[in-house]
């Protein structure tokens, strides 16, 4: 159901049934480690090319959703997912493997929470009763694509982020759960004109801030009604900002706010301003926020998942960093 | 305040400057580093093989490639260039090491279509103005002689 | 002797902070600064200015990627001497060839044999 200017609220009752979450070697040896389900050892994830590796990454996350769930995969009607890649070919080259229906979304770093929305509400409007929401990045993959070769010696920023080796999946059901998917908000493109790809943080924050604002504005909620409020990967430079231009806006998250892209690392592993990418926001949001609101420990929680729409064509023309966020309401339940 | 406007400007205290002194103290050192093992190196052939100082360049500059594509290989150049900057990437190991990354990364598409196809990918820049620079150049200054000397 | 490896160092590192300056001020990427650089060097040896470097400095000025510029003049004023015009154009790559054939080969064994790191 529409709620506001750019809302949905669940009514019918959306929930997740269980999620997976797959990272890289880095993000094992960050803080939240020890939350993820599986970690490939080496980033080449037992694949011959990084491409591989992201595939892996993607189907094992996805599988292993399937598996925690318990529901056979005949019984799912459809996969909403998405990632970096050109064509979003990790996508749909792990969706070869199933034989559901598949939609294929792209909204870059911000894809994690798209898909999730859009699965929520094709759940919510009772036309199916199993999606699954995923999505994946890899640092190999992201550099050769957006940057340069892995091994050029080229010197990057303090701005810059560094791409999340990992895939998140979340299967969506109208199946009661504890851990319901309340409602979302559906951002639009904000440029502010920011140009340099290695400073993403400071190009999202207005999409993120405008998003934030939106939500609230539509739900007629105020910040205190979250126990917490996530950006996807807005960095140690975007995350100040974000904070600032809500503050002018009247709206304080400084106490409730963090950020998925510096939740993962610990500060010595060399990952400049922080962590960007879909597995960004997919690794924290489907597993340390997900546990934390299981055990009760976090009651409702806005994860806002910020993608930044570029690409290295429209970048060497000179063209500014069109910019979007997505929220999704997660919440604890009771209703099992 | 923020605004759209005056979006560019409002946020520069939040992002981060790069060290600039830092930046080039680290640059000159490792840099000047190479250029001493450079200088080092055509010493040795000298001493070794008789060479003049103009012989030794094409050996000195041989031999630094291929250090420089070794070190690529080992995965160890990326890190001295996020060290040092223009210092590892001024040097021709910067060269050499922007020929063999492209080639190594794109091995997965295959010798002919990746490697050989993408090796040039960002030394190619420098050889094509390097070319067309000398080309200019030398018509110039050979023009200039040839009417200067009749 | 030791004087070499002094001014090889000074002279090396200073023009690699230019090429810092150039990235950390400017905002050139990587490429614009090595074209520049190789151009410089065409331009600076177009007045004979860049011999005399060398002269000095050694391998501090035959290392950076701005005697590329200068020994690809070279090869071409070599020629062109000889042969007129055309020679320009006979002898552009005369005296970069073993670095350009080096860094063809170097960098497509390093292909051939080793994998990406990440």
């Amino acid at each position: 159901m529409k709620q506001g200017k750019q809302s949905w609220l669940f009514q019918n009752g959306v929930y997740i049934i269980d999620t997976a979450t797959v990272s890289g070697p880095k993000e094992k040896q960050g803080p939240l480690g020890s939350t993820f389900d599986y970690s490939y050892e080496k980033l080449h994830c037992d694949g011959k090319t990084w491409e591989q590796a992201e595939q892996n990454l993607l189907s094992k996350a996805t599988n292993l959703c399937m598996e925690k769930s318990g529901i056979r995969e005949d019984a799912l009607d459809l996969i909403v997912s998405g990632d970096l890649l050109n064509q979003n070919v990790t996508s749909n080259y792990v969706a070869r493997d199933y034989s559901s229906s598949m939609l294929c979304v792209f909204g870059a770093c911000s894809t994690s929470m798209e898909s999730l929305a859009i699965a929520g509400s094709l759940i919510n409007s009772q036309d199916n009763q199993f999606a699954l929401a995923a999505t994946s990045s890899h640092y190999a993959t992201a550099e050769r694509q957006f940057r340069y070769p892995t091994e050029y010696g080229g010197q990057k920023p303090d701005t810059a982020t560094s791409t999340v080796t990992g895939a998140g999946a979340a299967l969506v059901s109208s199946q009661t759960s504890h851990i319901q998917v309340e409602g979302a908000t559906i951002g639009q493109v904000i440029d502010y004109g920011a140009q340099d790809p290695l400073d993403m943080g400071s190009a999202m924050a207005p999409a993120a801030a405008n998003t934030i604002l939106q939500h609230l504005t539509d739900f007629n909620r105020e910040v205190n009604d979250y126990d917490l409020i996530l950006t996807g990967d807005l960095s140690s430079v975007g995350t100040p900002i974000l904070k600032k231009i809500l503050y002018q806006s009247g709206v304080d998250i400084e106490t409730v706010h963090d950020d998925c892209g510096l939740m993962i690392y610990h500060q010595d592993q060399n990952i400049f301003a922080g962590g960007s990418g879909c597995a960004s926001s997919a690794l924290v949001a489907y597993g340390h926020v997900i546990q934390q609101l299981r055990s009760g420990n976090l009651n409702r929680v806005l994860v806002v998942a910020t993608g930044a729409l570029l690409n290295p064509t429209m970048m060497q023309q000179k063209e500014s960093i069109p910019c979007i966020a997505h929220g999704v309401v997660l919440k604890r339940s009771d209703a099992i | 305040m923020i605004t759209k406007d005056n979006y560019q400007q409002s946020i520069k205290p939040y992002q981060p400057k790069p060290n600039l002194i830092q930046n080039c103290i680290k640059a000159f050192v490792v840099g000047g580093l190479i250029c001493v093992v450079g200088q080092g190196l055509t010493v040795l052939y000298m001493e070794m093989f008789g060479f003049t100082a103009k012989e030794a360049g094409n050996p000195t500059i041989t031999t630094l490639i291929l250090i420089a594509a070794i070190l690529t290989g080992f995965g160890v150049y990326d890190k001295l260039g996020q060290f040092a900057g223009a210092g590892s990437a001024v040097p021709v190991t910067g060269f050499a090491n922007s020929i063999a990354s492209a080639a190594l990364e794109h091995k997965s598409e295959g010798l002919v279509l990746g490697v050989a196809t993408n090796m040039f990918k960002l030394a190619g820049s420098v050889i094509v103005f390097g070319t067309v620079a000398a080309y200019v150049v030398g018509l110039i200054r050979f023009t200039a002689q040839t009417i200067l000397g009749s | 002797m030791i004087m070499d490896f002094v001014w090889a160092f000074i002279v090396g590192g200073s023009i690699c902070v230019i090429g810092q300056l150039l990235l950390d001020i400017f905002k050139l990427t990587p490429a614009h600064v090595m074209s520049l650089f190789v151009v410089s060097g065409a331009v600076l040896d177009g007045f004979s200015l860049y011999d005399r470097l060398i002269e000095f400095a050694g391998a501090g000025a035959t290392v950076p990627i701005t005697s590329f510029g200068h020994s690809l003049l070279h090869g071409a004023m070599s020629q062109a001497e000889e042969h007129g015009f055309l020679g320009i154009a006979i002898g552009i790559f005369q005296l970069t060839s073993a670095g350009i054939a080096s860094a063809i080969l170097f960098g497509f064994i390093v292909a051939v044999i080793f994998k990406p790191k990440g």
